[in-house]
Order: structure tokens, then C-alpha cells, then sequence
């Protein structure tokens, strides 16, 4: 039994819903209606928030570098251009090939990059995505190489809600993609496992004294993350019935690792909010003047990693706790 | 008595330089064990080799009557051998509730669980929170590991491992650095635990080591020189030598 004079009630409030994140949730349906010119973006938005909540699983809760990531969005991608060209285009069957075959690709180079530390897996990743890249340039007859595959044709959602012109159908198939697989995240990382996995970010070398098995633990999430990457290169495919050998490129892996370190890695919220920053400010900072907005992206990164470790959830924490303080 | 943990033969060899050297160890079930010897001996050496965290050159670690020489660390906690380490190795971000829940999730199996939240997993934390109160870290149960004082960190420590319930436990110098004080609640902690739990405690402090073990052996750079009661040990003149001669005034 617990002692009388512990309070549970902060192990409880961890896992609960709180109002703020009620609030967040109501965005997509509000942005839907507010800005109808913009699902394009908005799609992109939420597809991409998909893709960095997969790095945001192995890096921000596991700790497992990763310069790779692409290539699970890519082998998805593929996987549903491949069955929607081919006649086998229901997008939920697309959705479940891509888990398939990126998890799968995900669980077995798991083994190699899970050997090393950070350097090691760093190059690791990055190396098995440069082939990957490669192989799908070279094979042009089946990826289409940089001119993508032609003729990728989506059947109706459930057979009933097919994709239209404007966008719609594909805007809130991603973000109900999106949320039901936040859903899953959320109850995972507050789960054992979850705790689990924080405790090999933190200290691996303690594990296994408390009887963890971390190689295990890593393998499991590395597919996991591998399948939720599939899924966001999937989404890609499925909404814009398009997929080049540019789903693999370096320059994905790149970005989503920016994006995380800016919204906050460790945190599903940060991951979420970092992308909608940056792909807001990416749309219109842009085309203004390309060369500020790497500038201007570069100095933000700068900063927040000399300065705020947490990046924007731990700005948004931390003024939230200093308004609470002066609030009597 | 019967051994609950034995060695054979233990080697390990550091490139040329031999850390242990043909070790043969054992040690009762439920005993108060102590080994001593100056600073590297070899004793957090034989504790890695015995935990899993290195792998000898040669020779076998036996757990009751099962050789578990080629065990992975966690299987062999899972058996019931479990140690604290010498130098902290905490989950610095975790709340010390969290830590310490996570440990007793190990143990129970809960660490494949990915869909209940902890909350949920009820006993676990309550035997967390039960464990916290006796070793009085109650009133920190929900700070930060990072933010508390060396010595309740040091409790921690030893909190990691007996959420694991040992039936072995090796304890690394447990209250290294921890102040005079606090050492001796931290003891008498130790002290505390039911002789279910049989104990080797590595430990500089003599005064603490005669008060507390049974048995001693003693190493000497890498070799066993002795193992005996303590009064024996005590007017032993090798151990006296290269270990004893400035802590025991005789
Ligand atoms: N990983 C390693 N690589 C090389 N040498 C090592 C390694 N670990 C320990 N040693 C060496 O082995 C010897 C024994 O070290 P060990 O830490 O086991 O000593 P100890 O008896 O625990 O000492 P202390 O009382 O200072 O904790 C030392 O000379 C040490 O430098
Ligand atoms: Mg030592």
C-alpha cells in the first residue's frame, strides 16, 4: 500500500489530458475552415508532423541519433506508389504496406545501427539512406527515378470518400492519419515502456543493473518509428499521387532533425509545433528571399541549441511556469 | 552453508595488465561478506565480472549452481543478482518515483507494457512508494533526481537496486564521499535488509567493514591474498601490510 503522505496525483496528471492540449487538437479542424486556400500546405503540414514524430520517438525518447530517416519515408512512399500503380491503390492498404515494409527494412538495419554510439549510428543511418537513395536512381524503371512514377491511381477512401481536386479529402484523411497515430505515440511514452525508454536516453549503462533489456527496447522502437516514417512517405504518395527518388533524399533527415531540435525533442508536442513553425515560416519566408531564410534558419537553430535546449516547448514551458508564479 | 555465488578461476586482462588474476571466490547464502584491499585491487573489476558488464578472459561465475558466465547483465538480475555501482549512475531528468517505479516495472515484467500509462500500473508504484519510505526519500519522491544532494542520490543508488528485490546484492562502495553522518543512516539501511538478501559490500571505511561483515576477503592487485572472519583478518600481517597498516592503529 501506498504511504499515507505520498501524492500520486503528479504521476496521474502525466498521463492526462490536459486543457491546453484539447485546445491544440482543435487547430486542424479550425485551420480547415479559416484557411480553405491552404490544405495543400496545411496536408504537407500534417504529413510532415507525422514523419518528425517518428524521429522524435527514437531521438527525443529513446536517444537514438538518427541522419536517416528518409529512408523509411522513402521505402513508404514507394510502397503505396507502387500498389496504387499497380491497381491495388486503397489508401488504407497503401498505408499498411508502407508500416510493412518500412518496419520491416526499419527492424533489420536496426541491428546494425543499434551496435554503435552516437557517431557510429549517426553514419549508420546516413549510409544505409545513401543507398537506399542510390539503388532507387539507379533502378529507374521501377522508381522512375527523378521523374517519379507515373500513373499512381487512389481509390476512394473506404470506397466512399475519394480524393478531390481542391484537396479536402486528403486534408483531413492526413491530420485523422496524424491523430490516431499521436494517440498511439502518446499512450506509449507515458506507458512502461515509454519510462523505459527515457531511462535508456538517460542512462543506458544503468539498464540492464535494474534487469532492462535495452538492445530489445531499441530494436522495438527503431521499427516502430521506421513504420510511422513509412506511413508519413505514404500519406505523400497517396495525397499528391506522386513519388520521386527525392522521398529519399538527405536533405529530409536533415530537416526533420531540425524541425525536432526547434519544437523540442522529447516531447510529442514539441515535435508537432516545430513543424508547424517551420513549414509555416518556410512557406512564406522563403519565397520572399531564399538566402535569408537559411540564414535566418541557420541563426534560429544556433540559438536554440546554445539556449534553449528544449527549443520552443521549453520556451513555452517555461513561460507558462513564470506566469504561474506571479499569478497569486 | 551452501554458496549462493561463486567464481572459478576468474581472469581479466586489461591489454598486458592482468586486473584480475585467477580469482576464486565465494560466498554464502545470506552472508554479511566484505571485500576490501587498496585502491585498485581489482574489486569493481570482479563486481563487472560478476554482474555481466565485462566478460572474464577466463574462468566461470556460478549463481546458485547455474553458471551464468556468458549471461547478459539483465538476465542475470533477473535471476536475482544486483549491484549498485560505485560511481552514481542515476536517471538524472526521472523524478526519484519514476526511477525507482521503473526498476520495480522491470522487475514485474511491466517493461514491454506500452499501452496502460504508469499511474495504472498500481502495485508498481505503490511498492516504489513503499520502498521510498523506507529509505526516507518520501519527501523528495516527485524532485528531480538531478536537483537532489549527493547523499539522497547516493540512496537512490542503492534504491535502483533493491527495487530489483536481490537475492544478491553487491554494493560498490556504497557511501563513497557521502558525509560521516549521512553514511551511517546509509548503513544501517544496509544493515536493515532481512538475510534473504545476502550481501558483499565493497567498502574502504574499516571501522564500518568490521562492524558489519562476517567474512572478508581480501585482494591484492588483482589476487585474492586472504578470506576469514574478521578477528582473523584483523591480526592477519600481509592484509596489515598493504591495506590495514594506516586504518587499523594496533
Ligand atoms: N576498463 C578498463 N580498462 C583498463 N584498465 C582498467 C579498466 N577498468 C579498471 N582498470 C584497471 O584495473 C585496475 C583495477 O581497477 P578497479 O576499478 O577494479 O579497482 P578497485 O579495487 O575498485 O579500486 P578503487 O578502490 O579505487 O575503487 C586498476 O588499475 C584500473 O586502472
Ligand atoms: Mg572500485
Amino acid at each position: 500500500m501506498t504511504p499515507a503522505a505520498l501524492d500520486l496525483s503528479p504521476l496521474r496528471r502525466a498521463a492526462a489530458w490536459h486543457p491546453a492540449e484539447f485546445a491544440f487538437w482543435l487547430l486542424p479542424p479550425a485551420a480547415y475552415f479559416l484557411f480553405p486556400d491552404y490544405l495543400a500546405l496545411l496536408s504537407q503540414i500534417a504529413i510532415t508532423a507525422l514523419f518528425v514524430l517518428s524521429l522524435d520517438l527514437i531521438l527525443g525518447y529513446a536517444g537514438i541519433v538518427s541522419l536517416g530517416q528518409a529512408a523509411f519515408f522513402g521505402l513508404g512512399a514507394y510502397a503505396a506508389g507502387m500498389l496504387g500503380k499497380y491497381g491495388w491503390g486503397d489508401p488504407l492498404l497503401g498505408l499498411a504496406a508502407a508500416a510493412g515494409v518500412a518496419g520491416l527494412i526499419g527492424f533489420v538495419t536496426s541491428f546494425l545501427v543499434l551496435r554503435g554510439a552516437d557517431l557510429t549510428r549517426l553514419m549508420v543511418t546516413l549510409g544505409v539512406s545513401m543507398m537506399l537513395f542510390e539503388a532507387a536512381n539507379k533502378m529507374t524503371d521501377i522508381t522512375g527515378g527523378v521523374d517519379g512514377l507515373q500513373g499512381i491511381e487512389m481509390k476512394p477512401i473506404f470506397g466512399a470518400f475519394s480524393f478531390d481536386l481542391y484537396g479536402k479529402t486528403a486534408y483531413w484523411y492526413t491530420v485523422i492519419v496524424l491523430f490516431l497515430l499521436f494517440l498511439l505515440a502518446r499512450r506509449l511514452v507515458n506507458s512502461p515502456f515509454g519510462l523505459s525508454l527515457r531511462g535508456i536516453k538517460q542512462n543506458v549503462l544503468r539498464m540492464p543493473a535494474i534487469g532492462a533489456p535495452v538492445h530489445g527496447r531499441l530494436v522495438t522502437i527503431y521499427t516502430l518509428a521506421a513504420a510511422y516514417a513509412g506511413i508519413a512517405g505514404a500519406l505523400l504518395t497517396q495525397t499528391t499521387q506522386f513519388a520521386s527518388v527525392d522521398v529519399l533524399a538527405f536533405n529530409r533527415s536533415a530537416e526533420i532533425l531540425l524541425i525536432l531540435v526547434l519544437g523540442g525533442s522529447g516531447s510529442l508536442y514539441g515535435a508537432l509545433i516545430g513543424t508547424v513553425f517551420f513549414m509555416v515560416a518556410h512557406h512564406f519566408l522563403s519565397d520572399i528571399n531564399p538566402q535569408y531564410w537559411q540564414f535566418w534558419l541557420g541563426a534560429t537553430l544556433v540559438l536554440i541549441v546554445l539556449f534553449a535546449r528544449d527549443g520552443i516547448m521549453g520556451l513555452g514551458r517555461a513561460a507558462v511556469a513564470r506566469l504561474g508564479r506571479k499569478a497569486p | 552453508m551452501t554458496a549462493v555465488l561463486e567464481t572459478r578461476g576468474l581472469v581479466k586482462q586489461f591489454g598486458g595488465f592482468i586486473a584480475t588474476s585467477d580469482v576464486s571466490l565465494s560466498v554464502a547464502a545470506g552472508a554479511r561478506h566484505a571485500l576490501i584491499g587498496p585502491n585498485g585491487a581489482g574489486k569493481t573489476t570482479l563486481i563487472n565480472l560478476l554482474t555481466g558488464f565485462l566478460e572474464p578472459n577466463a574462468g566461470a561465475v556460478i549463481l546458485k549452481g547455474e553458471d551464468v558466465t556468458h549471461l547478459a547483465q539483465h538476465q542475470r538480475v533477473k535471476r536475482g543478482l544486483v549491484r549498485t555501482f560505485q560511481i552514481n549512475r542515476l536517471f538524472a531528468d526521472m523524478t526519484v518515483l519514476e526511477s525507482v517505479t521503473l526498476s520495480v516495472c522491470e522487475r514485474l515484467g511491466y517493461g514491454w507494457n506500452w499501452w496502460r500509462p504508469l499511474a495504472a500500473h498500481g502495485a508498481a508504484v505503490d511498492e516504489a512508494a513503499e520502498l521510498l519510505g523506507t529509505l526516507r526519500l518520501l519527501d523528495v519522491a516527485h524532485e528531480k533526481t538531478r536537483n537532489l544532494a549527493y547523499g539522497r542520490q547516493r540512496m537512490i543508488e542503492i534504491a535502483l537496486a533493491l527495487a530489483a528485490k536481490p537475492q544478491v546484492l553487491l554494493l560498490d562502495e556504497p557511501a563513497a564521499g557521502v558525509p560521516t553522518g549521512e553514511s551511517r543512516e546509509l548503513f544501517d539501511t544496509i544493515a536493515r535488509l532481512p538475510r534473504e538478501v545476502t550481501i558483499l559490500l565493497i567498502e574502504h571505511d574499516m571501522e564500518l567493514v568490521f562492524r558489519f561483515a562476517e567474512r572478508i576477503t581480501v585482494l591484492v592487485g588483482g589476487a585474492l591474498l586472504t578470506e576469514d572472519v574478521p578477528e582473523v583478518i584483523a591480526k592477519d600481517k600481509r592484509v596489515k601490510e598493504v591495506y590495514l597498516g594506516e586504518a587499523l592503529h594496533d
